[in-house]
């Protein structure tokens, strides 16, 4: 039996970080809240570097509720399309060189999304990653956990229901789809 | 800083002032070019101009949902602290937001919120937030837990 060579793994590394990249980069609110994502093999992690404008409470101080709420909901967007992404991208099913902001797969959408603040988010990095408890052709259920200095003590944990993009219309990113 | 305890008071355009500083006080609120539209007696108004910073899908400019549930949870927040027993400081217990659609590119957002019932240590709130098609369906409701503790410490 011949097996095919393994590619090597700074083609998987390029690959994978170029389809994680076009979901990341090309989102202005990402941006604006300078959430980070990182990567170690398909688990993902959303960091929010500490800044001054995600305070909501300048007595304690503390971050934002709804900035707790926007990083954990990004954190569950990036996750889901990640999870669908993956296997096209794994496959070949789609180019990497077509791919950016304007060309990404349809996002999902958030129908609603339910958070606990656990404890007051501190002035300084936080973390969430996100599992994705089910996901059907139509509807997804997603958790997200969100914690800063100790991944056991969290800060926040949300559940959110999204709305699958429809992969019978016509997608911008089939333009990239081989 | 801000002055929670005159968004109490009876004369609303005080209370408005105080509470347009209370909101420049947040600096997430300043980011996001937060402004009071009316606040008081356990109600509030907060809107939130259209800006390319928030977009959540650039193919069709719409806003992200995150950031219009950190126009609501500002907004909860708000309502809670203007309530008559209302805490002078509060933190979000809970929150849950449902879209119900897209907000419309270019068009600001407005959420009001109502704190609708208030025990010692918990306020209970409702809110909706409309673009600027005012008497269609909102773009998103939400309802939420806070803290109502009357001690300078609660968080």
């Amino acid at each position: 039996m011949i097996r095919p060579k393994p590619e090597s793994v700074e083609i998987v590394h390029q690959r994978r970080d170029a389809a994680l990249r076009a979901l990341v980069s090309g989102v202005p609110y990402i941006q604006f809240l300078g959430i980070e994502v990182e990567r170690r093999g398909d688990e993902l992690t959303a960091i929010l570097p500490f800044d001054e404008k995600l305070i909501g409470n300048p007595m304690l101080p503390a971050l934002h509720g709804g900035v707790t709420a926007a990083f954990l909901e990004v954190a569950a967007i990036i996750e889901l399309s990640w999870s669908t992404l993956w296997e096209d991208v794994e496959s070949g099913r789609i180019a990497l060189s077509g791919l950016d902001s304007l060309h990404m797969p349809r996002l999902p959408k958030t129908i609603d999304f339910t958070l606990d603040y656990l404890r007051s988010g501190l002035p300084r990095d936080a973390y969430a990653r996100a599992r994705v408890n089910r996901s059907g052709r139509r509807y997804a259920s997603v958790h997200v956990e969100a914690w800063q200095d100790n991944r056991a003590r969290l800060f926040a944990q949300g559940t959110g229901h999204f709305l699958m993009p429809d992969r019978d219309l016509p997608d911008p990113a089939d333009q990239a789809r081989r | 800083m801000p002055d929670y305890d005159t968004m109490r008071v009876s004369d609303p355009e005080r209370v408005k002032r105080a509470a347009q500083d209370f909101i420049e006080a947040i600096p997430h609120a300043r980011a996001c070019n937060m402004h009071i539209e009316q606040v008081g007696g356990g109600s509030a108004a907060i809107s939130m101009p259209y800006d390319l910073r928030l977009v959540g899908d650039p193919r069709t400019g719409v806003v992200h949902g995150g950031a219009v549930s950190a126009l609501m949870d500002t907004c909860c927040g708000a309502a809670v602290l203007s309530h008559p027993d209302g805490p002078s400081a509060s933190a979000t217990i809970d929150l849950r937001i449902d879209y119900m659609r897209a907000a419309t590119p270019g068009q600001r957002i407005i959420a009001r919120a109502t704190c609708h019932h208030i025990t010692r240590s918990v306020a209970f709130v409702r809110a909706t937030a409309h673009d600027e098609e005012e008497d269609g369906p909102p773009v998103a409701t939400a309802t939420g837990a806070f803290t109502a503790d009357r001690s300078p410490a609660a968080s």
